[in-house]
Parts: structure tokens; C-alpha cells; sequence
């Protein structure tokens, strides 16, 4: 069956009816937040975080964070800061024929600017290359570093993170 | 043996113990707690996740920073924290039995709060005794405190939150897990935790338990299957994973041995992982003076645990004289507004209405009492 609740990847309908994620005309315009967090959690630290008052949860908790596109520069906070790792931010504004996604990654080792890697969809399948653009870590972000990855704008709905890179094999003693 | 009196003894530094350890004492009374771990901060030292709940619990914050938050505001503020310190009894009369320093102290306090937590349910199945399957609690504490990886090659049973964020935290220390398997036919925790999961490029199989651990001295396979609508294993479904560690997330179960000793009455909600200790709105027990806050009273989530901690801590003052009633009042209208945000939306309904049901149990149980 499709859905987040029994497969833990978001379905069409799901992302469509999401009021976190910007409209299409609103990604070829730059940089944006795409918030896909589909489920009524007690969470809302995104909508704190925004400098921009973007994110609107409200006083009830559970609501699902709404985006205001026009409000949205696309500074990218959120995506450090959503524990659930919900959220990206995708311009496709970037190139001709490119478009970036930012997303949050806690793997070790991290990827460099100019790195070539296997881009993954919300399943972990490899869709496509992705060209690192950017590695950002600093204190705001807490320990989460936010990637900055171009690909062909035709993938840039699908890709949603990359493939772990393998790590220096911890030997058995 | 020796004997101490104090106002207020709080057994658990977790994050129910400290908030109510704060509260009292903030409200003048002199308050000692006692944890067994070296560490306070209970299960929020293994967590080093971002917290989920609201920005206000200090969510989007991770576990351990919150654990060391609480625990500084607890120090200044004058509580008596024994560490290393067991609780091993209670008596009827709430005086309680700690060993300290190797000394075996009674503890007289005029009230008492029981903030213990909870801990890993286990499963049976043919293997599982086999060293290489182990709680996903333990599998975290090996990797986030002890820093040694449990398995290279891990199967995970059990999709809730803590299957799912233990799945993550292993991977982020370099093993691999090949897949979640859930008998039931849905994802049980957060979508946002599954779907890193996922991204990750591990499967989730709703529908789905272990059937049998193989291997000579420790895990070597592990068989899989498909269960039908009870759950039973449906033949010819069987899959073999090569793995080398099952980790078990099958859930928690409130740790109530010091609760059933001093003979507070019980009731069984399965939502909460079992039998739980009856309490009124106020957090206090069945017995007069004994009040309870956190997973111990059923299991939810730090946010929730902190709030039953100022509950239970904000009303044992009001009841030692500290607090006028109005103020008191006043400060658990705050927190009851607060719990009621968090119990709330697709998840917390269900433990919302869990929770109505304790409370009217024991409102039933009292006026029994009372007639
Ligand atoms: C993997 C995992 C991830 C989680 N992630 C989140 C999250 O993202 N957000 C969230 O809100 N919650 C999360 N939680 C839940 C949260 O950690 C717990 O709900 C919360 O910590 C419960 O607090 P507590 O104070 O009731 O118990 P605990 O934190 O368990 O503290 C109980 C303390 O009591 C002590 N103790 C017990 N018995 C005795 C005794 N006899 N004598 C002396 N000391 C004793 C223990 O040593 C312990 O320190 C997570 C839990 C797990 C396991
Ligand atoms: S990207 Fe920046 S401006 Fe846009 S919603 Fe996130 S925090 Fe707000
Ligand atoms: S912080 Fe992330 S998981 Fe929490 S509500 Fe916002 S988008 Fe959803």
C-alpha cells in the first residue's frame, strides 16, 4: 500500500495536499523550502526557527506546518533544525538546465564542494549524479550539515538526498 | 541503619524526576533525588537526536543538551542529587531503602515522588537467545555512550519511534541495517523517522515478523516472514537476511516494582505498556503522599514526562503548605493546558484517551473508597 504510514515514504497525493510545499511557479522563481511533513505531530520547531514568519503551525501543535512561499528566501535555518529532517530547499532557478536541493545529511564522512555522488529519491534509490555545490556546517545548524547538490532539473521533484558514502572500515579485532 | 528525613525524595533524574525536582524546590522544600546511573538524565543522555515536541520542551534540541539543561537548573537551584545511589524498596509507610555510597540509608520523606521510567519489552522466538539479539535500548546505549558498534549487519523488529530512531542512530556509527520488519500492517512511528529510514535506502516490512535466529555460536542469519491477520507466520513466505544482529524495538513497559511494593492500586492499559499506577489529576497515587510523573505512569514522550514532573512536583509542595492553593492552581492550569497540546493530533489521541481512562479508573476507585 502507498503512504508515509506504510511505507514511511510520502505518496503523490500526500506531498500534494501538504501545505508546506511550494508551488511550482513559486520553485522557478529560486530558492524555497519544501516542507514535506504530512503527519499531525506535536512538533514545531521549524515554525520558531524562521526568521521570516514563513512556517505558520499555530497553537495547536499537531497542525501541519503551512509555508508562505512569498514570506520564504530560502535562507535554508529550517532545514538544520526540523528533527524529522522533513524539509529541503530546491531552486530551480539555479541553472539552464540545473536545479539544486539542499538537504539536511548526519553521515560521516561528509561529501565536498565538487564531489560527484549518487542522488537519491524518497525511497533511496539512485535517480541520478548530483554535483555538490556546497557543505554548510555551522553552530546554528547543531551538528546537522546542509548539502547543497545540483542536478538535472528534471529530477529535482524526485531527489530528495544522496547515498551514504562509504566510511574507513571499522576492522573486527 | 541510618535514617534521614527530608521533604520531598524523588526517586529517577530522568527528565520527570528533575522537572519535578525543580519545581519543589523552587516552591522552598528541601528535595533530595536519587538515580542509580552514574549519570542523571535517564533515557535523554542515549538521545542524541534532535528532540521532537514543541519549541517550548526544547524540541529541535538534542537530547543530551536538554538532559544537561535540566540537570544544571536542578543543581543551582539547591536540590541534593545522590547519584550511583539504588532504590531497592518501599515501604507501605513510603519510607524508602536506598543503598549510598555503599551504606544502606532509609529515606523518611514527607513525600514522595516515583519517576522511574521505563524499560525494553523482549521477544521469544527460536535463536533468540543467541549472543547477537539484543534490546534496541541496549544496541543504543553501545553505540551512543559506550562508542562500540553492536553489529556491522542489523536487522531491526519493531517500527515505532524507537526502532526507527535507534535504526538511524546506527547507521550515523557505521553498521548497517538491512531492513525494519512490523507484524502490524502499518508504520508505528513518525512518518519524518521513517522516511530517513527510507531515504537511506532501507526497506520497512509492515507485515512482517522474525521467525528464527540462525547461527552456531552467535547470529549469523536471520528468517523472515509475512503474518497473516494474527499475526501468525504464513508458511512459504520465509526470506533469509544475512545479518549478524537482531536488535528488538518491541516496545517499553513502566517500571513499577517500588509503586506495586507500597501497594499503589493498578490498572491495565495497554496503550501505556501494561499495568500502570492508578493517580488523579494532581499525579498522586492511591497512596496518600505517593505521587508518580513520567514513563512510570504510563509510556509517552520526554515532553509529556516533563510536564507530569512540574505537575507532580508543583502539587507535592502545595500539599507540604509551600504554595497557596490559588497559586498552585493557577501553575497546574498552565501544565494541564500544555500536557493537553502534546496529547493531541493522530498520535497522541491515542494516548490522550489512555490517559482519560486512568484518571476516571481511579476517580471510580476513590469513591468506592470513600463509601
Ligand atoms: C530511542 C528513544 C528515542 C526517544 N526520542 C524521543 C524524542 O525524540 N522526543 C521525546 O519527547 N521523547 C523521546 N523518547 C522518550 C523519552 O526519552 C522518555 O519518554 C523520557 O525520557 C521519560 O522520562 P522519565 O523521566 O519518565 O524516565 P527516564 O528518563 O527513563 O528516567 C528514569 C530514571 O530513573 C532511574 N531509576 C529507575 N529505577 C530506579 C531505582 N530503583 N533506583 C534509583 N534510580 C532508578 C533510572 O536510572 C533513570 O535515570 C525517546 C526514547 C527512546 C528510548
Ligand atoms: S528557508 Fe528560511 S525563510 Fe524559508 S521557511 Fe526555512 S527558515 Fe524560513
Ligand atoms: S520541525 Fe520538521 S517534523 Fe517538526 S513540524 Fe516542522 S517540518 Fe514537521
Amino acid at each position: 500500500m502507498e503512504g508515509i504510514i506504510y511505507t514511511g515514504v510520502p505518496s503523490k497525493e500526500e506531498l500534494a495536499a501538504a501545505p508546506g510545499v511550494p508551488s511550482r511557479e513559486r520553485m522557478e522563481k529560486g530558492r524555497v523550502a519544501c516542507i514535506e511533513c504530512v503527519q499531525e505531530i506535536p512538533c514545531n520547531p521549524c515554525e520558531s526557527i524562521c526568521k521570516f514568519g514563513a512556517i505558520t503551525i499555530g497553537s495547536q501543535i499537531t497542525n501541519l506546518p503551512h509555508l508562505d512561499g512569498e514570506k520564504c528566501t530560502g535562507c535554508g535555518l529550517c532545514v538544520a533544525n526540523c528533527p524529522g529532517l522533513a524539509i529541503t530547499v530546491i531552486n530551480r532557478a539555479f541553472s539552464s538546465d540545473e536545479a539544486t536541493v539542499d538537504f539536511p545529511f548526519e553521515y560521516i564522512p561528509l561529501p565536498e564542494a565538487g564531489d560527484t555522488v549518487d542522488a537519491v529519491n524518497r525511497a533511496g534509490e539512485v535517480v541520478c549524479q548530483g554535483r555538490i555545490v556546497r557543505v554548510t556546517k555551522i553552530p546554528a545548524y547543531a551538528g546537522t550539515a546542509v548539502i547543497s547538490m545540483a542536478v538535472p532539473k528534471e529530477f529535482c521533484d524526485e531527489v530528495r538526498s544522496m547515498k551514504r558514502l562509504p566510511g574507513e572500515d571499522i576492522d573486527e579485532e | 541503619m541510618r535514617k534521614i528525613t527530608t521533604d520531598i525524595a524523588i526517586v529517577g533524574a530522568g527528565s520527570a524526576g528533575l522537572c519535578a525536582a525543580y519545581q519543589a524546590r523552587s516552591a522552598g522544600a528541601e528535595v533530595l533525588v536519587i538515580d542509580e546511573n552514574h549519570r542523571p538524565g535517564g533515557q535523554l543522555f542515549k538521545q542524541l537526536h534532535k528532540f521532537f515536541g514543541s519549541s517550548a520542551h526544547r524540541a529541535g534540541t538534542r537530547g543530551y543538551v536538554i538532559g544537561r539543561e535540566l540537570l544544571e537548573r536542578v543543581e543551582k537551584s539547591g536540590v541534593t542529587v545522590w547519584l550511583d545511589s539504588v532504590v531497592y524498596g518501599m515501604e507501605k509507610d513510603r519510607s524508602i531503602g536506598v543503598i549510598h555510597d555503599g551504606e544502606n540509608i532509609v529515606v523518611d520523606a514527607k513525600k514522595v515522588i516515583v519517576a522511574t521510567g521505563a524499560k525494553e519489552n523482549y521477544m521469544a522466538f527460536p535463536g533468540s537467545t543467541l549472543p547477537g539479539v539484543m534490546g534496541a535500548g541496549a544496541a543504543q546505549t553501545m553505540v551512543n555512550i559506550n562508542r562500540v558498534l553492536p553489529g556491522k549487519r542489523i536487522v531491526m523488529l519493531g517500527s515505532g519511534n524507537v526502532g526507527l530512531i535507534v535504526s538511524y542512530q546506527l547507521m550515523q556509527a557505521g553498521a548497517d541495517v538491512l531492513a525494519i520488519v512490523e507484524a502490524a500492517p502499518k508504520i508505528g512511528g513518525y512518518g519524518v523517522h521513517a522516511g530517513k529510514i527510507r531515504r537511506a535506502g532501507v526497506p520497512i516490512l509492515v507485515g512482517h515478523t522474525i521467525t528464527r535466529a540462525i547461527g552456531e555460536k552467535e547470529v549469523e542469519k536471520v528468517e523472515i516472514a509475512e503474518v497473516d491477520d494474527h499475526f501468525r507466520p504464513i508458511p512459504g513466505t520465509e526470506q533469509i537476511i544475512e545479518a549478524d544482529t537482531i536488535c528488538l524495538a518491541v516496545g517499553l513497559n513502566p517500571m513499577t516494582e517500588l509503586l506495586w511494593m507500597a501497594g499503589c492500586r493498578f490498572c491495565f492499559i495497554p496503550a501505556f505498556g501494561g499495568h500502570v499506577p492508578m493517580h488523579d489529576a494532581n499525579m498522586e497515587t492511591t497512596v496518600q503522599g505517593l505521587y508518580v510523573a513520567g514513563d512510570v505512569t504510563g509510556v509517552e514522550e520526554a515532553s509529556s514526562a516533563m510536564e507530569e514532573g512540574n505537575l507532580a512536583g508543583v502539587s507535592a509542595a502545595a500539599s507540604l503548605g509551600l504554595l497557596t492553593f490559588e497559586a498552585a492552581e493557577e501553575r497546574r492550569k498552565e501544565i494541564l493546558g500544555r500536557l493537553d497540546t502534546l496529547r493531541s493530533g493522530m498520535f497522541g489521541e491515542r494516548r490522550r484517551t489512555a490517559k482519560e481512562k486512568q484518571l476516571a479508573e481511579t476517580a471510580a476507585y476513590e469513591a468506592g473508597r470513600r463509601e
